[in-house]
């Protein structure tokens, strides 16, 4: 299958940032091939990223040479365990200019959540009167918005049914941004929570936390900030941000999987009762009952995801070294151009701001006549990886009118000629289905 | 350039021009059956006439492949008896599990007819539930269709697997 039609030439392709090439002798996967034969272009880093050989070599090395469960045991091996496994738990806060034990390590973005939201109900019947400073229940708010990826969405939606407290949320404006218009009466003072997403995943909207903060802070409501695609995208700082929490996942940010953070204001985080008990949060235990340790160690109870903590902490080196303001502005030149040249395609309606202002590189479309996982399969065909379908965001596609959509998203080791091959394979698909 | 052997002709042609489409009344079951991992729905109605699948009737929206699948099945199971229509998904499910086979496929050719142009699927792990959506709806459809109609004197258990 080949394209003759010709792109645009507009000059969009200003010098990106990161050496590209350089990068990609970084990750393995990306030297081999797929489809018979073809080069992998991979452009579904917002599902889940591909991991560098320093990563990869950090988790081996924890497991060759100091594999022992932190936190337990006086032998030498876990004291080295205990050490890599701090050293990453501070290495990783400060590249979100956090203190050490405001870090909470957890299996993903998604329980990161679903431990905040079920802290907040088991508050209600904390033994410890202190537990119950964030209790919600029946008269009380959750707020969200339409933007919410399902992991910020559900668990939410299942907090108010357990406590009886209602769910309210911001709405969507046409051009793809929140709709902040009746922000001061959807949070309001019966508000407990508000949680919000920095950066969505399917539109690549890049909201604005501030106000939200300001709004929630005045009436007494916690704010969690959803960074799983902002985290890995661009520099934040949770004294910047101002919120009480921020939740995000390592395998997208080139670390492995199995290893997210759960970051709390430490004051915020103290008053919080556990979520998962056992091994490793308790502070005294009897058989009439038991207490527990300060954070961050409350919230994780058992042998926690060693080698993938260290794993994470050599991707936020990684990171680091490239920078993330390059990374940002790396992804921002990528995004423009993308966006340029698929929306000159005939019958292609991109979802989400046309332009790069507070937008990251999360670039969804539709392609008239074809349904998402058609184009996909002609994309998969080329060795293209995108991502098809409602991207665990069913609300946004269907207040967009669409049944799902089909999704690009970069990294630092896309380069123009991934977004060239995106433009001729969705080209391509349309010679196939015959809509052009 | 595998394309060709998903995509065949057969397939883009019950795409373009779906057989049966649309909700018909009457009808004694409806269904609505959706593909989670990607948002793909079908509503499905089944119409008996005794023993016999009358009529089945249909509306919904996902790829190409769980279109044509919907047109195709359409075409194979109006007018059979129940349980031979329940018979004809069960080869079909074993089309989809064939992993690409030709042998199969060869083997099945004379009860799927045109379903049998689905074989391609079959190397496409993430798409057989495309194709197999319809064909879960119509199970389900007819199950409560007899159910629910007098004439189900002797209800037949849908042959097995999932």
């Amino acid at each position: 299958m080949t394209s003759t039609a010709s792109r645009p030439d507009t000059g969009a392709r200003t010098p990106l940032p990161l050496d590209v090439e350089a990068i990609r002798a970084d990750f393995p996967i990306l030297s081999r091939t797929v489809r018979d034969g073809k080069r992998l272009v991979y452009l579904d880093s917002g599902a889940t990223s591909q991991k560098p050989r320093q990563v990869l070599d950090a988790e081996r090395w924890f497991y060759e040479n100091v594999n022992a469960a932190p936190h337990r045991g006086a032998h030498q091996l876990a004291e080295e365990a205990t050490g890599a496994y701090e050293e990453a738990r501070a290495k990783i806060g400060a590249f979100i200019g956090a203190p050490e034990n405001e870090v909470v390590f957890t299996r993903n973005t998604t329980e990161a959540i679903n431990l905040v939201a079920y802290a907040l109900s088991n508050a209600a019947t904390a033994k410890e009167p202190e537990f119950r400073t964030y209790a919600v229940g029946q008269g009380d708010e959750i707020v969200v918005t339409e933007m919410e990826h399902h992991a910020d969405l559900v668990p939410w939606q299942q907090l108010c049914e357990r406590t009886g407290a209602t769910l309210r949320w911001l709405g969507l404006t046409d051009d793809g941004r929140l709709d902040l218009s009746d922000l001061a009466t959807v949070v309001n003072e019966r508000t407990k929570l508000v949680a919000v997403t920095q950066q969505s995943n399917i539109l690549g909207t890049i909201n604005p936390i501030a106000p939200i903060v300001e709004r929630a802070h005045e009436v007494g409501a916690l704010v969690l900030v959803d960074g799983a695609q902002s985290v890995p995208h661009q520099p934040v700082d949770v004294t910047e941000l101002g919120a009480d929490f921020l939740v995000f996942s390592g395998h997208k940010m080139l670390g492995p999987t199995g290893v997210g953070v759960l970051w709390g204001r430490y004051e915020v985080l103290d008053k919080l009762p556990p979520f998962l008990t056992g091994g490793s949060m308790i502070e005294v235990v009897r058989m009439e009952g038991s207490t527990f340790m300060p954070p961050p160690q409350r919230f994780e109870a058992g042998v926690p995801m060693t080698a993938q903590v260290v794993g994470l902490g050599a991707a936020v080196d990684y990171l680091q070294r490239l920078g993330m303001e390059k990374v940002e502005e790396h992804e921002r030149a990528l995004t423009a151009y993308a966006l340029e040249q698929i929306a000159a395609i005939p019958g292609v309606t991109v979802i989400g701001p046309p332009d790069t202002v507070a937008r990251g590189g999360a670039v969804s479309f539709t392609v008239e006549g074809i349904h998402p996982h058609d184009v996909g399969q002609v994309l998969d065909d080329l060795g293209i990886a995108v991502r098809v379908g409602h991207h665990c965001a069913w609300p946004v596609v269907r207040r967009y009118g669409v049944p799902a959509t089909t999704r690009a998203t970069f990294y630092v080791h896309t380069g123009y000629d991934d977004v060239d091959a995106l433009a001729d394979g969705i080209r391509a698909a349309q010679k196939f289905f015959g809509t052009v | 350039m595998q394309l060709e052997s998903m995509y065949q002709e057969i397939i883009l042609d019950h795409y373009k021009n779906p057989h049966g489409r649309g909700l018909r009344d009457p009808f004694d079951a409806e269904v609505h059956h959706v593909n989670p991992t990607c948002g793909d729905e079908v509503t499905l109605r089944v119409k008996l006439d005794g023993d016999t699948v009358a009529d089945v009737s249909y509306e919904g929206m996902g790829c190409s492949i769980s279109q044509a699948s919907v047109s195709a099945m359409y075409d194979l199971v109006v007018g059979k008896p129940v349980a031979e229509a329940l018979e004809t998904g069960e080869h079909f499910m074993t089309l989809m599990q064939a992993k690409g086979d030709p042998a199969v496929a060869e083997k099945l050719e004379d009860e799927l007819e045109d379903a049998v142009a689905f074989a391609g699927v079959s190397k496409y792990p993430a798409r057989i539930k495309c194709a197999l959506m319809s064909w879960m709806a119509l199970k389900d459809a007819s199950a409560r269709a007899l159910s629910t109609t007098v004439s189900a004197t002797h209800p037949t258990t849908p042959a097995g697997g999932q």
